[in-house]
């Protein structure tokens, strides 16, 4: 393997399908209209030199190295900002050009350190580059002369000098080898879209600076790295680098943090990684990263990892180290013994949207045919499982119907109940860039999002409902549509059922659902809904996004449902800029689901009651399959406490910190006589485990993450399991001691398997993804390149199906007791329960959780910005700090819940959507008091925790 | 809310025939069969069953009338 290494074109590429030919060096060359003399010259494999151009930001035009001539023209126009025009005769090579690159390598070169051999950058600097490809012999200005680069000058100090910046934790800015390129500043603005960065002077005065002067970590700055790739120099240079030096090797990779999956060239040295750089070829992210993807996969070295497998009696003793085999025996016989006692259905499992695809599939195959019931449940109830409800219903297929590069043709985009920019950052600034190009924005949120307002991006609509509104809100935009005659009829009657939309239009058309009648449910102006709806439906192209915020909610489904049907009256779905998009949480949500990890569904989403469907699983795996449907998450809880479900196998879940009601979960899984725990920490969940089984990370395995559009991208191992086995392998060894044989050598098997019982998988395979790169299920015999947009010609079900959608408020409500709204969500640099983000330097932007709380309800409270406050619900009590903030609405609380300590799932209700039991995190009534500290609650939490994860000290044997 | 298993099972049973009850009283009784039919393990059918059988109380009629019918369809097919 050696290291993959990326042609940099110098400027973006060209959209226009018009193509111009013209000649550079003598050969003829055909590209499309807007392309640069220097793309272009790069295209037909001429490299002109060049400093202030790189093809991830548009060209500037300022260090006048890359002078080209073209005849018939006077002067030496820069190539990058001139371009192409049809019969133009180039050279890039003359006498004159050589002598002014010379000159101007001279002028750089003489303001800058000449430390090469010790520089970070070495091996992979431009300016070294450049002085070699002009062929710089000498400097003749000497550098003693006014500069940059040296601290004190002829014994004084150097007014024009500037210390490093290290402040922030991955990377470094030394201000001493900048060349003023501005590339960083380009890529922040345009590819990150944060605009962070100055240049602040003029002339040799001119520097880059993050915001006024400030230091890195002080300023807007959000670490996604983009400035770091853009310099040439060594001047923004991750810190990684600096300590471990140049990379050797790389493989591609997929991100393992959130549904956007980001492609990364996994840049090694043996076993080490020294950095993550994010991919320009992976479609999802074309180049861009996040601070997770980025920087923050330290974890995976981190010293809280248990590597040896573990084993307790009970979950008061300490945990024993013990050897695999032994592991596996201890859990294998545990569960087998629960189901002779309680019977076949007592036991079950969790499968993780962390994992692969392939580890997804294994464990859901051994619960359905080792385990011999439907038991098997994933972590995408508790986020998504309302989409999956609500689409197929709708359109046929619970997926989101739209590739990212989608959003580039959007004219109007309507954000529900999202937060791109923390969520799905990288997939948030490729929105923020369309809608710095022109794209109207309508925000459906009871927060102040960033998206509201943030640098060069505003809200044409922000729609601020009170939280578990959302059905009304919805409503009310489908009955502006409806009554003011905005639905696109000839959609409708070609793609939809007719009767079923008369049925719904006249549903919405009734006065209750109108925006003056739903202004007194959700708070929100009746003008401000009915120009959201014109808006959307006349604007053009009209895309929703939405998250959590639809879907975590006691009516989340009929709120996808909702949004599903205002997509299909205005004819918004089945091409590029459109569509309905789900922006899903972790990683492999999208994939999990897809495996069948839902207890009613087999792989590919078909009802297990189908016998047509089992018969086929059961040839294959040779066992006979129970068709009455398992134990979905909640109802596992409740039968353990119940007493008939006694056994549970989870893997790469933290059940324990991301379900609600806390106190419930602890009660039910202290009722179980064996939890199986497979994580790289010991979460919170293993507190109350009986079996730890080390898992491995994504760096340590190979397999696939399928993303949030619907893309199966690969994922390469590039170090050894620190913990021996990778976690499929885990699965297997825990079946064969079960009694249940899987046997595979390599996940690329698994994948074959998969391919052979699933329709819209039938063709993917390894072979596949290493030809494309990556491919967009449904792959099969009718779509053999993938599926990048769906319902083109039709929908997946036959005719778009409308569903009436009556709000019925949750019974979760305020009351004199509890009379403040309480919503969760997440933050940029932390990840889902933060096990891993916890685990690395991001904590410096996130130390813990705090309540965001109005000034308004402060003040009534005695609250202070940084207090301690008390937290309480029906279901229970924390304590954690006060941010008094104007982002929420008067009556509307926020927090997150990236920390166990606060444990924000303790005032979680269970509460939850009626078609799937997705639980309602987004609404919970509340009351917020002064407090001097932890609760007694969090005091005895802890407490537990500690002694739970207690090791026993490895007994030597006696001589 | 309640932690008594039958409640909650009461209480979701209600909660699906909210949504059905605007799908128009003919979809309504077969809307909620089917979906407890399509996402319900045995174990909470059973305990809804009985519930069923004592009287059923707390079940608003409709989400009452699909129980009954998806019970005696079951009790159909064990005798068949
Ligand atoms: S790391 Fe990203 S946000 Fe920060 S300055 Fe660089 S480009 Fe801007
Ligand atoms: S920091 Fe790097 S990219 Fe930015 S202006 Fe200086 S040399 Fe160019
Ligand atoms: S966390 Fe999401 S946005 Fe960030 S790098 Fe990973 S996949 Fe991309
Ligand atoms: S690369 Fe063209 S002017 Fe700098």
């Amino acid at each position: 393997m050696s290291l993959i290494h990326e042609t940099d074109y110098g400027t973006p590429l060209s959209k226009s399908e018009k193509m111009v030919t013209l000649t550079i060096d003598g050969q003829s060359i055909t590209v499309p209209e807007g392309t640069s003399i220097m793309r272009a010259a790069m295209e037909a494999g001429t490299q002109i030199p060049k400093l202030c151009a790189t093809d991830m930001v548009d060209a500037f035009g300022s260090c006048r190295l890359c002078l080209v001539e073209v005849e018939g023209r006077a002067g030496t126009p820069a190539s990058c900002t001139t371009p192409v025009a049809a019969g133009l005769v180039v050279h890039t090579q003359t006498e004159r050009l050589k002598k002014l690159r010379k000159g101007v390598m001279e002028l750089y070169i003489s303001d800058h350190p000449l430390d090469c051999l010790t520089c970070a950058a070495n091996g992979d600097c431009e300016l070294q580059d450049m002085a070699g490809a002009v062929g710089l012999r000498d400097v003749r200005y000497g550098n003693q002369g006014e500069n940059h680069v040296f601290a004190d000058a002829c014994g004084e100090a150097n007014p024009a000098w500037l210390p490093k910046d290290e402040s922030n934790p991955y990377f470094t800015y030394d201000p001493s080898k900048c060349i003023v390129c501005s590339r960083c500043v380009r890529a922040c603005e345009e590819v990150q879209g944060t605009f962070a960065l100055t240049i602040s002077g003029r002339g040799f005065d001119s520097r880059v600076s993050p915001g006024m002067s400030e230091s890195f970590l002080g300023s807007e700055c959000v670490s996604c790295g983009a400035c770091v790739q853009a310099c040439p120099t060594a001047t923004l240079t991750e810190k990684s680098v600096i300590e471990i030096g140049q990379p050797e090797h790389s493989a591609v990779t997929t991100c393992a943090y959130c549904g956007v999956g980001c492609a990364f060239k996994a840049e090694m040295r043996g076993e080490e990684v020294v950095r993550m750089v994010p991919y320009k070829d992976g479609k999802a992210n074309r180049g861009h990263s996040c601070v997770k993807g980025r920087f923050a996969y330290g974890y995976a070295t981190h010293k809280e990892r248990i590597l040896k497998p573990m084993i307790r009696e009970t979950i008061d003793q300490p945990w024993r180290e013990v050897s695999y085999d032994e592991a596996f025996k201890f859990a294998a016989d545990k569960m087998r013994g629960i189901q002779a006692k309680y019977g076949r259905d007592a036991i079950g499992g969790i499968t993780s949207s962390r994992c692969t695809n392939e580890e997804t599939y294994l464990v859901q195959k051994l619960i359905r045919a080792g385990f011999g019931n439907n038991n098997v449940d994933t972590c995408a109830r508790v986020c998504h499982s309302p989409t999956g409800y609500g689409l197929a219903t709708t359109f046929g297929t619970s997926a989101g119907t739209q590739d990212f590069d989608s959003v580039e043709d959007s004219d109007v985009i309507m954000v529900i109940g999202a937060n791109p920019t923390d969520a799905h950052p990288v997939f948030g600034s490729r929105m923020k860039k369309r809608l710095r190009q022109g794209a109207k924005l309508i925000v459906v949120d009871p927060r102040k999002i960033d998206l509201v307002k943030s640098a060069h991006i505003k809200a044409d609509y922000h729609l601020p409902l009170l939280p578990g509104t959302n059905v009304a809100i919805l409503t009310a935009l489908a009955h502006v549509i409806v009554t003011e005659g905005l639905v696109n009829e000839t959609f409708v009657r070609e793609r939809c059922d007719w009767s079923e939309f008369q049925d719904w239009a006249e549903f919405v058309a009734l006065e209750k659902n109108s925006p003056e009648a739903v202004a007194g449910i959700t708070g929100v102006d009746a003008e401000a809904i009915r120009g959201a709806a014109r808006l959307y439906a006349k604007g053009g192209n009209g895309a929703i996004y939405y998250g959590l915020g639809v879907t975590e909610h006691s009516q989340g489904s009929t709120t996808v449902i909702a949004i599903a049907n205002l997509a299909m009256a205005t004819g918004n779905i089945g091409r590029r800029g459109v569509g309905v998009n789900p922006l899903r949480g972790q990683n492999n949500v999208q994939g999990s689901c897809d495996m069948g990890s839902f207890p009613h569904e087999l792989p590919g989403y078909r009802h297990i009651s189908g016998d047509a469907v089992r018969d086929q699983f059961e040839a294959m795996w040779n066992v006979k399959l129970n068709p009455e449907p398992g134990l979905r998450i909640p109802n596992m809880f409740d039968s353990a406490i119940e007493g008939t479900f006694m056994g549970l196998y989870v893997q790469g879940e933290d059940i324990l910190q991301s379900d609600p009601n806390t106190t419930h979960v602890v009660q039910a899984l202290s009722s179980m006589e064996c939890v199986i725990v497979q994580d790289l920490f010991l979460n919170e969940t293993a507190n109350y485990a009986h079996v730890f089984l080390p898992g491995s990370t994504f760096l340590e395995k190979d397999g696939t993450f399928t993303n949030a559009e619907r893309r199966i991208q690969r994922v390469r191992k590039v170090m050894s399991p620190r913990n021996g086995l990778a976690d499929w392998e885990v699965t297997i060894g825990l079946a064969k001691a079960m009694g249940f044989e899987m046997k595979y050598n390599h996940p690329s098997e698994i994948m074959d398997e998969i391919a052979a019982l699933t329709p819209t998988f039938t063709g993917v395979s390894y072979q596949k993804l290493e030809e494309m790169g990556s491919v967009q299920w449904p792959c099969n015999e009718k779509f053999p390149e993938g599926s990048p947009i769906m319902h083109v010609d039709g929908f997946v079900r036959g005719k778009g199906k409308f569903v009436v959608t009556e709000y019925v408020a949750t019974d979760e409500r305020t009351g004199p007791r509890f009379p403040l709204l309480l919503t969760t969500g997440r933050i940029l640099s932390q990840y889902n329960v933060g096990a891993q983000t916890r685990r690395t330097d991001n904590v410096v932007w996130h130390g813990e959780d705090v309540l965001e709380i109005h000034p308004h309800d402060a003040e009534q409270r005695g609250i202070r910005d940084g207090d301690w406050v008390r937290l309480t619900s029906r279901a229970g009590e924390t304590t954690l700090h006060a941010l008094i903030s104007e982002r929420v609405a008067p009556g509307v609380v926020y927090t997150t819940f990236h920390h166990p300590l606060t444990q924000a799932n303790v005032i979680t209700t269970d509460y939850s959507d009626w078609a799937t039991n997705c639980p309602e995190y987004k609404v919970t009534a509340v009351q917020v008091s002064q407090s001097n500290g932890p609760s007694d609650w969090q005091k005895a939490y802890d407490e537990q925790a500690r002694n739970s994860r207690r090791i026993a000290p490895i007994v030597e044997a006696a001589e | 809310m309640s932690h008594n298993p039958t409640e909650r099972l009461v209480y979701m049973a209600n909660q699906i025939g909210k949504f059905f009850q605007s799908q128009g009283r003919d979809k309504e009784v077969a809307g909620v069969a089917e979906h407890i039919k399509k996402f319900w393990d045995p174990r909470m059918l059973k305990t809804i069953y009985a519930h069923h059988d004592a009287g059923g109380e707390g079940l608003d009629p409709a989400v009452k009338d699909a129980i009954g019918k998806l019970k005696d369809a079951a009790v159909a097919k064990e005798k068949a």
